[in-house]
């Protein structure tokens, strides 16, 4: 029956996210903005707290390790599981503050990749454990099958070669999921991902990026020469599948992650708008529903806009979320939930610091932090290109070397 | 959704403990974390308990979840009204555009399918289960995917029939209800929108005046969908400081009816209502004065309208995807290019939120719970985004868009009534 609302059994994770963010983030968020490269202890005790809810079964999954959790199910019934939790926790957090939710322990984007796709060994070997994800390099951005980092196999161990960038945690994680090529001479399909652990010789931290926005969380580059792992640290399958099967397999990872980042942009643009309403009603102005849509103050009428725009997101991806809970393919809402947040969250989050004038753009506010903060969201796990890319060829029955 | 206060404080409090490093410096870090652990199991508890409290569940009523798939009724009835949009409406726009009425066959057959009578329940001769606008939603697309003049056409009676239901006395439900259903078929029209920049349905400047035992109505109202055959209308008008519908006969001393040429949605025979002082009995004031939710009348309005929008928005990109996928240029088809496919995958994604917008207005409403608001974001976005699409639609056809002989032109025309039209329809 088509309902839209979010069911009252999830209700206490949200509040629950939502107090966090407003009571534990908001509070430090400026503070970690100023001292970029810090590392906000405050989430050691936040970690505590987490797995003590997990511990309970009460808070299912607010991180990407939760994501690819199975919902149980009786046959036919419809559910609401263990991604729209995710979505919705994730997007009550980033309300509180995107960079401080990236930098969470234990809940990189490498324990998506390990939740999806490990056997049983590394599961008990990692699963506790906080993972980074390692797969851009200086010459393979969006063009992630063209990467030149190697490993070889020597004996019982994979030898890791290249340069990494652009990883978030790098620096913080336990033990970071590394993109590499098994024969570059065969493509896609001999890329691999790889499970090294932090303090593995071979393996350096070259340095932290400076960035515009999500300063709280740590974005490393990392050069790997001769790096030797154990050849039982590989994940996923170590045959060179025929076709494209295994580069695929770990492409899937993003059909979970896309709808967590499309919920950190509709949290930040939440915040966004939230206040600007209330820098708004200052001046006196405050949009209303139910009359006329084209009357009234210009900063009105774009809040309401605002607000539709970012509405029409947030549905989107609570679809994607629910379609993954039932177990729909849902690739193309996915990525149709990631290319629409991520671009209305920075849009929102711009005009609000236009609308706001002096208060926006000032520090005195967080609305230009968020206005920082927002576009790395339709740049990482696939920019709006790609995005746009996934859908196209979708919808219009294309493959890559057509529609490229 | 609002933090929980107390949990919020609590949260406030551990994280300015751990900031100052109090539990790093005393070497307590760990009796910290055993401490954070637990107190946070029992604020999960607490708030599980306390959300267990405040409502507690009816066993019988089913468990509501955010759900997407429509009931199987719903189901059958969507794909009987797909094939009716597409084989009977999608043939009969064009004439119907040129005429500027539906022609009288189209007219017929929604008589035949019993449209009207899907929307009145079976107590009152009908064939209705239950009163659902999502239900209306999911026909109004399939209408909408046919063409949206004439999907308004046959809509605007349903949509009469819906508001008598849900604000008439027991008396006019039986009075217009019966009307509608009886045989042969006569169209109703409901009539809200007047001829000014800028108007809110909330406030029309028709004013009806009591004198005596009648209202006498003063005022104009512009694109009444089939105004040249509806048997009556439902004209708002303001009494004091109320807006209210008032069931007007078409032959009326005072009122005149003319045809309302339009950039689209001609095939809706839209026309101009003039009442210079008619009068009505003090019955023909729809509902009661305690009852009567005006706000109603123009929210599912809104919500008619967006479904139709978003029937005609997946036309056309069903459309486009086809005909691009065909159109060969340099040698290649031209969706082979981002900048003609990007554009189709834009459709497709507005399209959606478009959809998702209405379904959530529509299914508050069902559930008797508040939609204003969401009726008013759902009229925002659909109004901005089926411009959108209408305008691409044509540019994705380049020339062959321009031109009659592809829909697309009169889907862009009909396009811009989406953030034109108030009322007349009903979900």
């Amino acid at each position: 029956m088509i309902h839209l609302e979010i069911p009252g059994k999830l209700k206490p994770l949200v509040e629950l996210a939502s107090a966090v963010a407003a009571g534990y983030f908001r509070p430090i968020s400026r503070k970690y903005d100023r001292e970029e490269h810090t590392y906000p202890k405050e989430l050691d005790l936040l970690q505590a707290a987490f797995s003590g809810l997990q511990g309970s079964g009460g808070l299912q999954g607010a991180g990407a390790a939760a994501s690819t959790k199975k919902t149980e199910r009786a046959d036919g019934e419809i559910v609401n599981g263990g991604n729209m939790s995710t979505v919705l926790g994730i997007t009550e957090l980033a309300w509180g503050d995107v960079g401080l939710l990236l930098t969470m322990p234990g809940q990189g984007l490498g324990n998506a990749a390990i939740a999806a796709v490990a056997n049983e060994d590394q599961r008990r070997r990692f699963g506790d454990k906080w993972a980074a994800m390692a797969i851009t390099e200086p010459g393979a951005g969006s063009d992630s099958a063209a990467i030149r980092t190697t490993a070889r196999l020597e004996g019982d161990e994979w030898v890791i070669n290249g340069e990494k960038i652009y990883v978030t945690c790098g620096e913080r994680a336990d033990v970071i999921v590394v993109w590499a090529s098994v024969d570059p001479s065969r493509g896609r399909s001999a890329i691999k991902s790889f499970l090294v652990e932090q303090g593995t010789p071979g393996m350096k931290l070259e340095r932290l990026d400076k960035k515009m926005g999500i300063r709280a969380s740590d974005t490393a580059v990392l050069a790997f020469s001769d790096c030797r792992i154990p050849r039982a640290n590989l994940l996923g399958s170590e045959e060179i599948a025929s076709a494209s099967k295994g580069f695929a397999g770990v492409m899937k990872t993003f059909d979970n992650t896309r709808p967590m980042v499309a919920g950190m942009a509709i949290g930040v643009a939440r915040a966004a708008l939230e206040r600007l309403r209330e820098l708004l009603a200052g001046a006196e102005i405050r949009p209303r529903y139910g009359g006329s849509i084209h009357a009234g103050q210009h900063a009105e009428i774009e809040v309401l806009r605002m607000e539709a725009e970012l509405e029409a997101a947030r549905l989107l991806t609570l679809k994607a979320a629910w379609m993954a809970d039932n177990r729909i393919p849902n690739s193309l809402e996915a990525s149709m939930s990631k290319a629409k947040a991520a671009r209305v969250g920075n849009a929102i989050t711009l005009k609000a610091v236009e609308l706001a004038g002096a208060l926006g753009y000032g520090e005195d506010e967080l609305l230009e932090k968020w206005a920082r903060d927002s576009k790395i969201l339709d740049i990482f796990e696939g920019t709006q290109q790609i995005q746009m890319l996934i859908i196209a060829r979708r919808l219009l029955g294309k493959r890559s070397s057509e529609l490229r | 959704m609002a933090a929980n206060p107390v949990l919020k404080g609590g949260l406030r409090m551990l994280s300015a403990f751990a900031s100052s490093g109090l539990a790093e410096r005393y070497g307590v870090e760990d009796q910290a974390r055993e401490l954070v652990e637990r107190a946070a199991k029992l604020g999960v508890d607490l708030l599980a308990r306390g959300g267990a409290k405040k409502a507690p569940r009816d066993p019988a009523a089913p468990k509501v979840r955010f759900d997407l798939t429509p009931t199987e009724s719903q189901e059958l009835l969507r794909s009987t009204m797909r094939r009716f949009g597409e084989e009977v409406l999608r043939e009969a726009a064009d004439e119907a555009d040129v005429a500027m009425r539906p022609p009288a066959e189209v007219i017929e057959m929604a008589g035949e399918i019993g449209l009207v009578e899907l929307a009145v329940p079976e107590a009152l001769g009908g064939a209705a289960e239950e009163r659902s606008p999502i239900t209306t939603a999911l026909l109004a697309e399939e209408l909408g995917y046919g063409d949206m003049a004439l999907g308004a056409a046959l809509l605007a009676p349903v949509s009469v029939a819906h508001l008598a239901l849900d604000h008439g006395t027991e008396a006019q439900q039986k009075d217009l209800l019966g009307r509608l259903t009886a045989e042969p078929f006569v169209p109703a029209s409901a009539a809200l929108l007047e001829p000014r920049p800028l108007f809110d349905p909330r406030k029309p400047a028709t004013k009806a005046k009591k004198i005596g035992g009648e209202y006498r109505l003063r005022g104009e109202k512009s694109m009444v969908i089939l105004g040249q055959s509806a048997r009556f209308f439902l004209v708002s008008a303001m009494v004091d400081k109320d807006a209210r519908l008032f069931v007007v006969e078409r032959d009326r001393d005072g009122l005149t009816i003319e045809p309302e040429p339009t950039m689209g949605l001609r095939g809706a025979n839209l026309c101009r209502l003039r009442l210079r002082d008619v009068e009505v009995p003090a019955s023909a004031m729809l509902g009661e004065a305690e009852s009567f939710d005006h706000q109603r009348v123009v929210d599912l309005g809104r919500v008619a309208w967006g479904a139709l929008a978003v029937g005609q928005a997946r036309a056309t990109l069903d459309y486009v995807k086809t005909y691009c996928n065909e159109r060969v240029a340099f040698g290649e088809p031209i969706t082979n290019r981002q900048a003609v496919a990007f554009m189709i995958a834009d459709i497709a994604i507005e399209l959606e939120g478009m959809r998702l917008l209405v379904w959530r207005a529509a299914a508050r409403a069902e559930r008797g719970k508040s939609f204003t608001r969401e009726a008013h974001l759902a009229r925002v976005q659909c109004a901005a985004m089926s411009m959108k699409i209408g305008t691409d639609g044509v540019q994705l056809l380049g020339g062959s868009g321009f031109i009659r002989e592809h829909p697309l032109e009169r889907w862009y025309r009909h396009g811009r009534g989406v953030a034109v039209m108030e009322g007349g329809l009903s979900a």
